[in-house]
This record gives C-alpha cells, structure tokens and sequence, in this order.
C-alpha cells in the first residue's frame, strides 16, 4: 500500500493543493475557527481570477486584524468598522483595483454599522465579506449584536434577553434593502458543500466589481468554537440547529 | 471498470487537529494521530488509505490549508 501512495502523489495527480496566494505563516486562529476556510476561499477566488497584484484588501480589528499576514496582496489596516470608508476611499482613488473589506461582527454590525449602511447605501464599488459568529471572539466572548436570542455569551452568562440586551440584528438583509448593493447573499462554511457555495459567492462578488454597479455583500455564517466553549464538531453542528433557522442561508438580492 | 484512487499529504506542522476533515470524509479514511506535532497537536493522517478516492472534501474545510490532495485513475481488473 505504501508504495501505491507513493505512486499516487505525483505532481500530474495532484487535484488541491494550498493556494499560492496564501502565505507560508501559520494562522494564529484556534483550531477550527471558520477565518481560516474564509481567508483560503478568497485566497483562491484571487489566484483563479489572476488579480493578486490587482486586488487590495482592508483589514478589519477583531480575531481576523492579522490578515494582512496570511494573504499576499495589498492591504490597508482600518481603525474599527471603518473598513468600508477606508475601503471606499481605495476604489475611488484606484478604480483599476480590486478593493474588498473583511470584517467580522463586531467590527461591521457594532461599531461600523453607520459605515457599513452608508458605504452599501452610496453603492462604492467594492467586496464586503462579512463573518458572523455572533460573538466577540477576540476580547473573549462577549455578546455582539448579532448574538442569538438566548445564546450565551460571558456579558449575557444566562442567555440573551431581548427586554435587556436588544434583539440580534440581521445586517445583511438591511443592507440588501438599500439600492447601492448589486449582490447580497448569505453563506456558511460548516460542510465541503457549503465551502463550494460559498467560494462560488465570493467568486462572483469579485466579478461584479468590474460591471460597476455597487457594493458586492457576502456574510459567512462561522462558529467561534472558543468563545462557543464547544469543539469545531460540534460547533459546526450547534450553528446548523440554531443559526441557520435566524440566519438563513441563500443569495438575497442578486440585480 | 475505472476506479478512482486518492491520496492525502498533511503538512504535520501546520495541522491544529481541530478534526474537521476527520468529519468531512465521506469514506473514513482520516483520523487523528496518538502523536503530536511540534506545537502539542494530534495532527490528522490517512489511518484507512485504502478507502481513499480523492475526493478533496477534507482539503476544502481544512482551515489552515495544511491537506493537498492527489487523484488517479486505475483500472480494475
């Protein structure tokens, strides 16, 4: 057996291999954190396209802030949620680029939502890909606005309580009601499925940057599996019961 | 008939063990190693290669890229 493994893994076999826009840097992120799956897609929707040289992301505060290590592009670091205004600056001074904003949580739907709505509102030419764990992973797990009613975070140790804490907000359908957005959609990447889909979406999202006719939105539902406090398993499975039915996945506004 | 053959090559180093792939496998083929690599991690590996067929499902929930995966086709007598 050993010597037809061998035989197998030749180069004219090979079938997936680590994008070469990806640098050799270890990620920081936990085991299993849904950051990694997303940076590779767009590392390899960028390879596919032949826009490496071409493309400029902005990074984002939150867990994903060392992105600008693990993809070899262009990048800006923004302050936080200001991506999209900085994001927004690039591709007016650079309409030749690719400009895309990568932002979790707490940086879009909190502190950035005044930007996020009015960069998607002016439609500025440019990606948003949005991961939503519905946590603050980075600060140690604290409740976020997209944080599920009754789930547990450590500022809500017995479950959100809308009387209390509000109610989740759902960014991305407020932002496919504005007429600045061409293509607004919602993904996961729990299953081999699912990452396909969701590699297909930022695909087109990048497209519909050269038509020129608005902002490209992709939410990434993610898990957090240490501010869930459970295992990547059973984390992808605890976002399959319980984000899904309030966060249903599918492309939104598609013009 | 044709049957398709597949091999994976985990970059040990790189591997968390979070045992993503170990979920994603339609056949069973991967598990997590009673080793450790460099960092403290079970690192995943082909405990089952037989069944291996190439499908690339463990190379595309991989979170750290660390799967490259290799397909052939042979001929069964």
């Amino acid at each position: 057996m050993a010597e037809l493994l061998e035989d197998i893994k030749k180069p004219e076999n090979l079938v997936h291999k680590k994008s070469s826009v990806l640098t050799d840097n270890v990620m920081h992120y936990c085991p299993g954190c849904s950051h990694g799956v997303v940076h590779k897609l767009i590392a390899e929707v960028i390879e596919e396209m032949g826009i490496q040289d071409k493309t400029v992301g902005v990074a984002p505060v939150g867990c994903s802030v060392f992105i600008y290590n693990y993809l070899d592009i262009d990048w800006q670091e923004a302050a936080h949620g200001r991506a999209p205004a900085l994001g927004t600056a690039i591709s007016r001074l650079r309409p030749d680029r690719f400009v895309f904003t990568y932002q979790g949580d707490g940086d879009l739907a909190a502190i950035g939502t005044a930007e996020t709505i009015h960069a998607c509102n002016r439609g500025e030419n440019m990606v948003m890909i949005f991961i939503n764990n519905g946590i603050y992973g980075m600060t140690g797990g604290q409740m976020a606005p997209t944080t599920l009613e009754g789930m547990k975070a450590s500022t809500c140790p017995f479950g959100r309580d809308p009387k209390t804490d509000g109610n989740p907000l759902k960014m991305t359908e407020i932002v496919a009601q504005l007429p600045g957005t061409n293509f607004v959609t919602r993904q996961a990447v729990h299953t081999a499925a699912a990452v396909r889909r969701t590699k297909k979406a930022i695909r087109k999202a990048f497209e519909k940057q050269k038509e020129k006719t608005g902002t490209s939105f992709v939410e990434v539902v993610s898990t957090c599996n240490s501010g869930w406090k459970m295992n990547p398993v059973d984390s992808n499975k605890w976002m399959e019961e319980n984000m899904f039915p309030f966060y249903p996945l599918g492309d939104i506004k598609d013009v | 008939m044709a049957k398709m053959i597949g091999a994976i090559e985990v970059d040990i180093e790189t591997c968390k063990g979070c045992s993503l792939c170990v979920e994603a496998c339609p056949t069973n083929v991967i598990a997590l190693a009673e080793e450790v690599n460099g960092k403290g991690y079970n690192y995943a590996y082909m405990a089952n290669p037989e069944a291996c067929n190439g499908c690339t499902n463990c190379a595309q929930v991989c979170p750290d890229s660390c799967i490259t995966v290799y397909r052939k086709k042979v001929e069964m007598a």
